[in-house]
């Protein structure tokens, strides 16, 4: 399957990523209305972690796991892998225990504290590429055709 | 050929997708002595507080089993294995016959032999959907419960009850609660935040006498002398793994059933996973049963795969739970207490007010444990750095930081990780150039 990669030489830092992120998953998909006018900003499901003052720094995200840890430890069944092999939460289903949060050894899955709902990459079912990849300016973030590691 | 999975929960369904990845034809019977399709189990305590709704219970849609071309017999208990005709025996009297057979029957509450507990009414355990139903159907009656145990399944039923505003005691023989999972202080914090809930907690004690008239529950005598008032009497001291069905089968039972590393029994064709199971210990190898949710349904997947012909090994379990009480995120994994300290590293930090508290289990340099409340972000990274037994030697000082992550650990590690295959690059230029600022 197609998954997201990420090459940390490229990466400037920028976090346009997570901008692009919040944006899709907003209800406007709107960046300026979903940061500024909308009740709930969505949670970047992308992780742009940076050292030094962003000297050092790589957008993380999920890798849409073979054998998904999280899928193993979530107690509530709301964590599953569809036939593309994309890895989503049901939010209806989640109650946020955050054991998703214990086992993805890729710190892919975020907190919804307001909501307690466990936060998570799709992929971006509406687009032909996800939202990150496009956004980002040097090319860090790919998508194409690869394995889990 | 016939398969039969003795159990419908993590374990069973594990093994049954497992399974038809590798065989689409074969016959699957599941039989479960609850009445239940697969359900999320944990979920008991949402339920009895009114978290959530009895729908949401449901692990997998209904079709589920349809659509896998399962013969379900709920409401079934087997009761006895002929090994050698390869039949299973239900208390009805049916005889399923099998080629290959998965016990995946979990765990049994333990009850002690407690004065006055066998004539009373009120006297629940709660591991099952139908305890926490009934308990949640008799609680317009319930004034005052007492909860025997302090472990994970005592306090999660201390909070469910609490939440249905009932006053509630938990009594822990052990001089804090959690104690298995979590050390000291982590038991500390939620046993403060179980009493700022308005839940007693009393520790280093234990009901020696139930109390009353008949089956009209008045109270419970402690050890120290001291009298609870109570009404309803929840009992959550462990669980045992359910195999007591397996007497003359030939099948080994240890402290759990006895398994190799593809699950299988001492007996050919018969197969264990989940809490059941003896399974080995990720760190030491050794045979234990592990009542932990993810790894029963590793052992089940394992398990299939063998039963369906096809090759897999079972890695070893890391214990690991990720329990909230009263919105207090906890997260405990691996080494969290080891009753050797001279022979690990150990890192904390603690602000006890907050409900903050981080404590990082190093054994030669590689990480073994964790203990995580309330900042528990990307606590995963921790186990994935357990499991690949990373040598952290160069980042052992920024393992306690709030917000640590990948960019912490080297980047050959995040290469490993996130970078496309063939487009590792490191020339550290980039570095260099970013420094010339």
């Amino acid at each position: 399957m197609k998954r997201i990669y990420s090459i940390e030489d490229a990466c400037i830092g920028c976090h346009l990523c997570e901008v692009a992120c919040i944006t899709e998953h907003s209800l406007s998909k709107d960046p300026i209305k979903a940061f500024l006018h909308e009740p709930e900003r969505p949670i970047p499901r992308c992780t742009v972690e940076e050292l030094n003052g962003g000297v050092v720094s790589l957008s993380t995200t999920c890798r849409h796991c073979d054998e998904p840890d999280c899928l193993r430890a979530c107690i509530s069944g709301a964590i599953q892998k569809n036939a593309e092999g994309i890895v989503h939460i049901d939010r209806e289903q989640c109650v946020g225990c955050w054991s998703c949060v214990m086992a993805c050894p890729y710190g892919a899955i975020q907190r919804n504290l307001e909501r307690k709902k466990a936060n998570k990459c799709d992929l971006c079912p509406d687009r032909q590429s996800p939202a990150c990849v496009d956004a980002c300016p040097n090319r860090s973030l790919v998508y194409r055709e690869g394995s889990q590691k | 050929m016939n398969y039969v999975i003795v159990g419908n929960s993590v374990a069973a369904i594990g093994a049954i997708r497992s399974i038809r990845e590798l065989d689409q034809q074969g016959n699957i019977t599941v039989i479960s002595r609850e009445k239940h399709n697969v359900y999320g189990r944990p979920l008991i305590s949402y339920l009895l507080g009114g978290l959530i709704n009895e729908k949401r219970m449901s692990y997998l849609p209904d079709d589920f089993y349809a659509q896998q071309r399962i013969n379900l017999l709920l409401d079934s208990e087997v009761v006895a294995v002929d090994s050698k005709a390869k039949m299973v025996k239900l208390a009805g009297g049916d005889l399923i016959p099998y080629d290959k057979l998965l016990l995946a029957t979990g765990g049994d509450p333990f009850i002690p032999p407690i004065e006055g507990l066998a004539d009373k009414e009120r006297v629940f355990t709660f591991t099952t959907w139908d305890d926490a139903a009934k308990l949640k159907g008799l609680a317009p009656d319930i004034t005052r419960a007492v909860v025997i145990g302090g472990g994970l399944i005592g306090l999660k039923a201390a909070e469910g009850l609490n939440l249905l505003n009932k006053s509630v005691t938990v009594i822990e023989l052990a001089d804090r609660v959690l104690s298995s999972a979590f050390d000291r202080p982590a038991g500390k914090i939620v046993a403060r935040k179980m009493k700022a809930n308005g839940i007693d907690v009393i520790n280093e004690d234990t009901v020696v006498r139930i109390e009353g008239e008949g089956g009209e529950i008045t109270g419970v005598t402690l050890k120290s002398g001291d009298f609870i008032l109570c009404d309803t009497v929840i009992v959550a001291i462990g669980v045992r793994p359910a195999a007591g069905f397996l007497k003359g089968s030939g099948v080994e039972v240890n402290r759990g059933i006895v398994v190799d590393n593809t699950m299988q029994t001492s007996v050919t064709n018969v197969y264990a996973a989940g809490d059941v199971a003896e399974a080995t210990d990720f760190f030491s190898g050794q045979k234990n049963p592990m009542p932990i949710w993810p790894d029963a349904y590793t052992q089940g997947d394992v398990a299939g795969i063998a039963m369906a012909g096809g090759k897999k090994e079972y890695e070893g379990g890391l214990a690991m739970n990720s329990i909230e009480f009263f919105n207090v995120s906890t997260i405990s994994m691996g080494v969290t207490n080891p009753s050797n300290p001279s022979e690990y590293e150990i890192h904390t930090y603690q602000d006890i007010q907050n409900y903050q508290y981080r404590k990082i289990v190093l054994q030669n340099n590689r990480l073994v444990g964790a203990v995580l409340v309330g900042n528990v972000e990307r606590a995963g990274i921790f186990s994935g750095l357990i499991k690949e037994k990373i040598d952290m030697t160069p980042f052992k000082q920024n393992l306690l930081l709030p917000d640590f992550g990948f960019i912490n650990l080297s980047k050959e590690i995040r290469n490993r990780l996130f970078s496309p295959q063939g487009k590792a690059v490191d020339n550290g230029k980039r570095a260099e150039r970013a420094v010339g600022h």
